[in-house]
Parts: C-alpha cells; sequence; structure tokens
C-alpha cells in the first residue's frame, strides 16, 4: 500500500507504484491478448517513416485527430457576443451540452445556451412546436434581450425552416413580435466553426440592418472573429481606439461575457455589444475584420450596404499590427499616437534582445486559417522558418495566401501550406521532416508526445493550460506577449537539455 | 445549520413552489413531476424521470452518442472508434472524459484518438456508406494492430438512411471476420445519454458474444470476476480491481474502461460480474444472466463505509476463503482510512452538499460524504430511470430535495436558496456556483483529479472535498469595503 493520509499520492504517481504496475503487467499479459512487445516497437517504427507518411497522405476519407470543430459551435461563440443574448441551438440538446462544455474547457467560465430538444419525433414531423416552446421558455426563465437561433445537423437534415419556424412562434406569442430573434443556418457538414462564426454574425446584422435606410457616419465598424484569446484581444483593440480616440463600434464583443468576476454573484449575461449599437452600425463608414476567412459572408453583405470593408488575417507582431492601425488610421482618419508608436519600439526592442534565440529555427504551425497566417507572418519577422503550416479548416485560397507569405520572406523558402489534412498527417510531417518547435493547441500535446516536438501553445482550445486567453495577441503588447511565450519555452528547453551534471552541464548557462 | 427533516421538508416544498411560478404554465405542469422531496419509508423520490427534456429550458443532458460513444464503446482501448457523421461531436468528446489506459497511442490503442468521417454535404445528399467502407480499409491500411472498429452513428446518419449494418459485415467478412460493430446511438433517440448506454450494450450482445467463429481458448477458474461499468475515470477501476484481486478474485474483464476486446469477449466466463454503474449497463448484466447464468451484484467504491458492505457483498457470493480474503483487505486498510477520517473529517464536518450528476453517482457519493460527517442536502439524475431514485432511497435522508433532469434555472436558485458548503456536478455548472461564491467540484471528471473509487480513491476524495471546501478565496469574495 503506498497511499497515505500525509502524503496524498495524485494519479500521476499512485499507479507509477510497483503494486498497480504489477496488476498492469498481469492484466495485460492474462487478459488483453496483447501482440507482441516486438510488434507493437515494430509498427511504431514504421509509422515514423516515409512509407508510412506516403500512405498517410493518400488518405481519401478518414479523418484523424482534426484541427477544427463544427458550425454551430462558431454561431455560439457569435451570439454570445452581444449584450444580454442567449444563443438558442434548433436541434439534438447533446450538441449544446458539448458547445458549452468546450466553451467552458476553454474560458474557465460558464457559457449559457440552451437547445429546442428535437428527438425521434420532431425527426419525424420537424421541429416546429420545439421552436414554439423552446423560444417561449427560454425568454421566460432567462429573460434575454435577444436570442440568436443557430441550427445543429439534425434540424438541417431534415430542412426545418427556421425563418417560417420562428415567424411561428412570433404568431404563437412565445416572444413578442418585436423581441429580436436572428437566425442562421449553420449545418456542421459544410465548412467548420469558422464558417458558424460567420453565418451567425451574418444573420445578426442582416436582422437588424435589412430594410433599413443607411445614413453614413465616420464611425467603424470592428469584428474580432472566433478567437480563443478574445478576452485579452479585445480589451487591447479598445485600449487602442482610445488611445487613437476612434469612434468604433465592436460587432460582438465577448471579453466580458466569458471573463466574469468571482464576486459572489453569477452573471448570465455580461457586456456585449448593445443592441442599439448593433443596429446603428449599418451607418459606419467601414467595417474591420480582423479575420477574413471567419467573415467571409458577414463582410459581403456588410459591403452590399455600402461600407467600406477591410479583411486582415488575424495580424500579430510589428508588421501585422502596424497594417491594422494604418488601417484603422486611414478609415478613421486619426493619427496613430506617439504612445503606440512607443509600444511599437518596446517590441522591437524586446524582439532585438532575444530574436538570436529563435532565428533560424525551424517551426511547425497549426490553427485557424486566419490565425495560423497571422503566426506565419510573424514567425518569418524573426527570422522563424514556419515549415509545416496546416489548417483542417483551410481551403485553397488559404493555402495560396500562406504560399504568397512563404514567397515574402527569405525564411519562407522550402516552407508549405498544407489545407485540408489534420494532426495525423502533422505527425508523419514532424517524423519526417522534424522541426525545432510546434505551435497548436492543447491536442498538440499527443504529437509532442509522439514525435519529441515541443509544443508551444497558441490557438483554441487550450484546456490544459490556464488563463492565457486572458492576455492579448493582438497589437504591440500582444505581440511581446507571443514573443516570451516563444521565448520560454525556446529556453525551458535548452535547460532541459543541458542539465544532466558532469554530462550537459557546460552548457547550463546562468545568462542567455 | 441542520435542519430537522419536517422543517427541511417544508422549506423544500416550498422552495419547488418559488422555482416553478416563473414557468410557462405549461411547462411548469412538466417540471413540477421531476422536483420532489424525498419522505422516508416511500419506494421511490416521488419524481418521474426518463422524459423528454423541455426545449429552451438548459438541460444540462447530453445525447444517445455521448452515452454509446463517450461512456460505453469509447475506453475500449484497442478498438477504433468512428465518430460516423460531422467533426463536432467527436471533436467535443475528444479526451475529455479522462478514461485512463495503459497502451502505446496510435499503435495498439487508440482511445485519446479522434477518427471521424467528417461528413461533407455530398455524404448527406448521396449518403455516407462508401465512405465508411473507405474509411475502414484506411483504418486497416494505417492502424494494422486494432482489434476491431465500431461505428458511432451521430444524428444524420439514421436520417438519410444509411446502411452501416451491411457495410460492417461486408467489411468483417473482407477483413478475416475482424470485429466490426455498428451502432445505432443518432443523437436524436431517446431523450439522454441513457439510450446510448442501452444501445450499446445490445451491440455488445449482438456484435460480439453472438458473434460467429471459434471462441477464444479460455481457462476459467472459480474466482473470476468482471468489473462492469467503472469508466476508470482518473483510474477509478485499478484503484477498484486492485482490491478485489486482494481478496483472493480474478479480474478477467473490465467494462470499459482500460478494457479490451480480449476482455469482452471472455466476460460470459465470468463466476460473478460486479456492476458499479446500475444505469449504464444493468442492461448487459442482465442479459448475462439469462443467457450465461452469470449472476450479478451491483458494489459502491466510494468511502470505506460501502466499500466495506460491499466488500462482504461480493464476497458472500465465494467459498471462505474469499470471505476471509475480503476481511484481510478491510484490516489492511482500516489504519489508512482512519487516518484519513482523523484528518479531513474535524475540517469537513458538518457541511452540507448538494450534487447532480450522472449515472450512479447522485447516490453512490453520498456514502463518502457521510464518512466524513458531511451531509447530502439535495441530489438529482441527469438521466436517471425510476430504478435508480428506488436505489437513491438506500441512501438520501428524510427530507432531502430531489430534482432529476434539473434545468440551468432551477438548479441555481435551489443552491442560492439552500446555500450548501459544496455542489458537485458538471463542468458547464462548476464556474456559474464558483461565480456565486460556492465551493464546486467536477464530479464527472473528478475536476481532473481521482481516481475516487477504492480506499487510494478515498483518500484523494477526502483531500478534494478539504480543498475545495476550505480554500481561503472563498473568504474573500466580497470586497472589504463593501461589507
Amino acid at each position: 500500500m503506498s497511499q497515505s493520509a500525509e502524503h496524498i499520492l495524485d494519479h500521476e504517481n499512485l499507479f507509477r507504484e510497483p503494486e498497480y504496475l504489477e496488476m498492469f503487467e498481469s492484466k495485460k499479459t492474462n487478459f488483453e491478448d496483447p501482440h507482441p512487445a516486438e510488434k507493437v516497437a515494430e509498427i511504431r517504427d514504421w509509422t515514423k517513416g516515409w512509407e508510412y507518411r506516403e500512405k498517410n497522405f493518400a488518405r481519401e476519407s478518414l479523418t484523424v485527430n482534426p484541427a477544427k470543430a463544427c458550425q454551430p459551435l462558431g454561431a455560439v461563440f457569435a451570439a454570445v457576443g452581444f449584450e444580454g443574448t442567449l444563443p438558442f441551438v434548433h436541434g439534438s440538446q447533446g450538441c449544446v451540452a458539448y458547445y458549452r462544455s468546450h466553451f467552458s474547457r476553454h474560458f474557465k467560465e460558464p457559457t449559457s445556451c440552451v437547445s429546442s430538444s428535437m428527438t425521434e419525433d420532431a425527426a419525424v414531423f420537424g421541429g416546429l412546436n420545439n421552436m414554439i416552446d423552446g423560444l417561449a421558455n427560454a425568454y421566460k426563465l432567462y429573460k434575454p434581450k435577444m436570442i440568436a437561433v443557430s441550427t445543429t445537423c439534425m434540424a438541417e437534415v431534415i430542412g426545418d425552416d427556421l425563418n417560417g419556424f420562428i415567424q411561428n412562434a412570433k404568431a404563437k406569442g412565445s416572444v413578442p413580435e418585436d423581441f429580436d430573434v436572428p437566425y442562421a443556418h449553420t449545418p456542421a457538414f459544410v465548412g467548420s466553426h469558422v464558417t458558424g462564426y460567420d453565418n451567425a454574425l451574418r444573420g445578426i446584422v442582416t436582422h437588424f440592418w435589412e430594410g433599413k435606410e443607411r445614413a453614413p457616419n465616420d464611425k467603424i465598424n470592428f469584428i474580432g472573429g472566433f478567437d480563443g484569446y478574445t478576452v485579452g484581444n479585445m480589451r487591447e483593440v479598445k485600449r487602442m481606439f482610445g488611445l487613437m480616440g476612434v469612434d468604433y463600434t465592436l460587432l460582438g464583443d465577448n471579453s466580458d461575457a466569458w471573463d466574469t468576476p468571482t464576486d459572489g454573484e453569477f452573471r448570465m449575461y455580461d457586456g456585449g455589444t448593445t443592441l442599439e449599437d448593433a443596429k446603428a452600425a449599418l451607418n459606419a463608414k467601414a467595417t474591420l475584420s480582423m479575420q477574413e476567412f471567419c467573415t467571409e459572408k458577414t463582410l459581403g453583405y456588410i459591403k452590399e450596404r455600402g461600407q467600406e470593408t477591410v479583411a486582415l488575417n488575424h495580424p500579430v507582431g510589428v508588421a501585422g499590427t502596424d497594417r491594422f492601425l494604418m488601417e484603422v488610421s486611414r478609415l478613421t482618419g486619426k493619427a496613430i499616437p506617439a504612445e503606440l508608436e512607443k509600444e511599437r519600439g518596446r517590441l522591437l526592442d524586446a524582439i532585438a534582445d532575444s530574436s538570436s534565440h529563435l532565428h533560424g529555427k525551424k517551426f511547425a504551425l497549426y490553427g485557424d486559417p486566419d490565425l495560423t497566417l497571422g503566426l506565419a507572418a510573424f514567425l518569418l519577422e524573426l527570422g522563424v522558418e514556419p515549415v509545416h503550416v496546416l489548417a483542417t479548416n483551410g481551403t485553397k485560397d488559404w493555402a495560396e495566401k500562406m504560399q504568397a507569405l512563404f514567397d515574402s520572406s527569405p525564411f519562407g523558402k522550402g516552407c508549405h501550406a498544407y489545407a485540408g489534412r489534420d494532426l495525423w498527417h502533422m505527425r508523419s510531417l514532424l517524423f519526417t521532416e522534424p522541426v525545432d518547435f510546434l505551435i497548436g493547441n492543447t491536442y498538440g500535446k499527443y504529437l509532442e508526445r509522439d514525435t519529441g516536438t515541443p509544443l508551444i501553445r497558441v490557438g483554441f482550445p487550450i484546456f490544459d493550460r490556464h488563463h492565457h486567453h486572458r492576455f492579448p495577441v493582438w497589437g504591440y503588447q500582444g505581440g511581446l506577449n507571443l514573443l516570451v511565450t516563444l521565448l520560454d519555452k525556446v529556453f525551458d528547453e535548452l535547460d532541459k537539455n543541458t542539465n544532466v551534471a558532469g554530462k550537459t552541464d557546460y552548457s547550463f548557462d546562468i545568462i542567455r | 445549520m441542520s435542519l430537522t427533516a419536517e422543517q427541511a421538508k417544508a422549506k423544500n416544498q416550498e422552495l419547488i413552489k418559488e422555482v416553478l411560478e416563473v414557468y410557462p404554465e405549461k411547462t411548469a405542469k412538466k417540471r413540477a413531476k421531476h422536483l420532489g422531496v424525498y419522505e422516508a419509508d416511500k419506494p421511490d423520490c416521488s419524481v418521474k424521470s426518463n422524459i423528454k427534456s423541455i426545449p429552451g429550458v438548459m438541460t444540462i443532458r447530453g445525447c444517445a452518442y455521448a452515452g454509446s460513444k463517450g461512456v460505453v464503446w469509447g475506453p475500449i482501448k484497442d478498438m477504433v472508434h468512428i465518430s460516423h457523421g460531422p467533426v463536432g461531436c467527436g471533436q467535443y468528446s475528444w479526451g475529455s472524459r479522462r478514461n485512463y489506459y495503459v497502451g502505446t497511442t496510435g499503435v495498439d490503442s487508440f482511445v485519446t484518438m479522434q477518427f471521424t468521417s467528417d461528413f461533407q454535404e455530398k455524404d448527406i445528399v448521396f449518403g455516407g456508406d462508401k465512405k465508411l467502407e473507405k474509411i475502414m480499409d484506411e483504418i486497416q491500411g494505417l492502424f494494422p494492430l486494432n482489434k476491431g472498429i465500431t461505428v458511432q452513428s451521430e444524428c444524420p446518419i439514421g436520417l438519410i438512411g444509411d446502411d452501416i449494418e451491411a457495410v460492417s459485415k461486408k467489411k468483417s467478412k473482407e477483413f478475416g471476420g475482424k470485429t466490426i460493430v455498428p451502432v445505432r446511438c443518432e443523437g436524436f433517440r431517446g431523450v439522454s445519454q441513457s439510450l446510448g448506454h442501452h444501445i450499446a450494450n445490445d451491440t455488445i450482445r449482438d456484435w460480439v458474444f453472438d458473434k460467429k467463429g471459434e471462441p477464444r481458448a479460455f481457462e476459467g477458474t472459480p474466482y473470476d470476476v468482471s468489473i462492469i461499468g467503472d469508466y476508470n475515470i482518473g483510474g477509478d477501476a485499478w484503484a477498484s480491481r486492485i482490491l478485489l484481486e486482494e481478496m483472493g478474485l480474478r479480474v478477467i474483464a473490465q467494462w470499459s474502461g482500460d478494457g479490451s476486446i480480449a476482455e469482452l469477449e471472455n466476460t460470459p466466463k465470468a463466476k460473478l460480474n460486479v456492476l458499479h454503474c446500475y444505469r449504464s449497463m444493468n442492461y448487459i448484466s442482465r442479459h448475462m444472466e439469462e443467457k450465461y447464468g452469470i449472476p450479478w451484484v451491483e458494489y459502491n467504491f466510494f468511502g470505506p463505509g460501502k466499500i466495506e458492505a460491499s466488500l462482504r457483498e461480493i464476497a458472500s457470493h465465494f467459498d471462505d476463503k474469499i470471505k476471509e480474503g475480503a476481511e484481510k483487505v478491510i484490516a489492511k486498510y482500516k489504519p489508512l482510512m482512519q487516518a484519513v477520517i482523523d484528518k479531513y473529517k474535524p475540517r469537513l464536518e458538518g457541511k452540507r452538499v448538494m450534487l447532480f450528476v450522472g449515472g450512479l453517482r447522485p447516490r453512490h457519493v453520498i456514502g463518502a460524504y457521510e464518512d466524513l460527517g458531511m451531509e447530502v442536502v439535495g441530489t438529482g439524475y441527469e438521466f436517471g430511470h425510476n430504478d435508480d431514485y428506488q436505489r437513491t432511497t438506500h441512501y438520501v435522508k428524510d427530507g432531502t430535495l430531489i430534482y432529476d433532469d434539473v434545468t440551468g434555472y432551477e438548479f441555481e436558485k435551489f443552491v442560492e436558496k439552500v446555500q450548501p458548503d459544496l455542489v458537485g456536478s458538471g463542468i458547464k455548472e462548476k464556474y456559474v456556483f464558483q461565480k456565486m461564491g460556492v465551493p464546486f467540484r467536477q464530479m464527472h471528471s473528478w475536476d481532473y483529479s481521482g481516481p475516487y473509487h477504492g480506499y487510494d480513491g478515498f483518500a484523494i476524495f477526502a483531500r478534494d472535498m478539504d480543498m475545495a471546501i476550505n480554500n481561503p478565496v472563498w473568504g474573500l469574495t466580497k470586497a472589504p469595503w463593501k461589507k
């Protein structure tokens, strides 16, 4: 017996005690009918080679460890960004349990969202009654200012008509006639969570703007897109806009909803774009989106309504932030203030101080299309080679854009963009063409374990490290945060590789 | 402050009334049947259960897919489980249940991987059977050491008329009789995870037990048992298995945490099935009783009180050697348990707990809290049936607040009014209550801790409850200048 009341052993140590190791061995040998250890070793080695890589890349139907989620997740994200808004997903209820869990695991925050709980009878007769009852219950219980409806694949496959259903529910008195119920069809079998964000945001904007006359003013709209760092990023954007004196509307602001205080009160809703602001945003002179691939349809609609639109690709680092601020300056006529110029200088200063530890390093990187474009640009700026860049939800357009980015820098030579590939493909890449570091979300830890490539966690979801989403990656300040994140790992690895006394201790420097 | 049973009853009835007032009339009427107060000596908890959740109320429940892939099948480590349909279901359930296992992931074990057919529009329009065939070929090619495949159906499969059974049979034949199991666990089936458990149980019966071919060679002993309904969350099944082995039994299978297809196949040779999660695996236990004559016994490995009783209960099905073994095990761990209780009981005595969990936990963990001098004042099941509520009567006190398929609104109000010292529920609830300043532990995932089963687990359980309740942060939730 190894457990004791004085020193309680947790799972990571308890199961390494001899009584458990012996038990595992006996279970395996006597009952599991295992493959011989040599066979397992042989296959494991085989999966590391070029032959396996080619077989792996020849896959046409099977997806293994994808780096993407489904549309309604993005729709819920978009809905949470509006004042007093309850996301309502029409279809099976299990999906909603999954979205809520997924966001809560990343943000360490509650995520309120309801389902219309469709079951087999709704599959046969359609989900109209579920919509009527669902809206009535949600309205009465949770007193939202707006209910934003999206769909699971079940409702999409049976072809439920959201607009008709919502009209019907209003006629039945589920919610008042003038209550805001924007909607979006978000089939899980098309695109990914970024598509769902786009569809839902377009649904909200269309709901408020359609049929309204536009009276242009000098404000600009800002869209952040589906972003795991939305809490830190939105606050940083507001700060920068404040310094510039920009008159703006954030179309979707999740920063307060997903960062509520522990003070004795549960806030089901907090912050967000006010519905008044969302309506008035029609009159802005322009809309700037931080994530092109996340807002293609939304920007298309906004452009149709007469605004200028600007789409960036999750800009990070010096040049990315320069471009962002210059676009804001151009659109608003406001100068970039000395304060921000100083921040720029400080980021550059930090890069100059440290870049010798990054220069020439090889990185692999995966994530959403815009995030990977932004990060790859930052890496190139640091003299890092982003050798493998992968986006499971990346399209041909994305790959071309990434290639153009590679071509723009000497450090992009020999780098490759992998659109539509998954993390099992990445595994083969890391084995056959190894790199120094990997950037990705929490699921990258399996790649780190298999291939030994140190993982730097940037992306969504991050379940196994806490609170990084509270810090921005946008702006010069965000660039500094990212730089430090990269450097910390580089230094930790360097120390780890030089810390055996009497063997590798000669490089175990006190000053780096 | 503990109330008398009569006071608690009156207060809880009042509370239920108050909560129901907010609902639209039709909904209030429906929800009223799921909320109740336990009256001692009643055969159940006087609440309705296993009924469709009401749209728009924020149920905590999941779906049949979660019950099959997430609970029953997913932990079987040497098989590849395909999340068949769009990408999301597999993504959100990827690695999140902490079903521990030992193996070389990606080579001979596959639990913490996400295999999906990633359905696209064309698969919905033209059907996914061809794609599924291709997927099975690719699995065979890239993961040659897999011992079998299951097809975990997501919603669209049953709606577009795919014939996954035909594909599975065809491919099994092609792959020399490999076990390939089609599971009709589409998320819209049933009212919760529960039907998914049942469907998954039935597929083990039909596609594993009743599979044609030579049965595997197996030499039995009189002391062979199988652990049924332990998903090895944080290592629970291991902390249980070690006790059964110490008392002289031979555990021939684990269902399904750290389980393998060979263990499933061997189970009909067991002398006794010991069942932890009754809700999710009573079906297959009953089947094995009927078809193979294997008796089954429910047990409870949460907290020394229940563990002791369970070890004796299990031993009672065997000879004196095992009975003596059980006593030896109980005696061996007694000092450890006493030390744990001596350390934590003074810190936890009299603390009041509210639970809302799935499976067996809304009742099974009550004894463990009581071992520490704590009191469970409210409990409810996410997807329980009436037989769960019947079993609950053996655990709860007169006057306990009972809430079936609780809604977000109800749970928040109940906790606000009852003011427990600890809430035990899931990730969706965790931060709601922590914001309110109420200590919380996740009782599905053990809040990334565990094991909580067995004697080794109880030490961790006691420590965790203490660190939640006696966390200094709860004394700081109000700014001092606001007092």
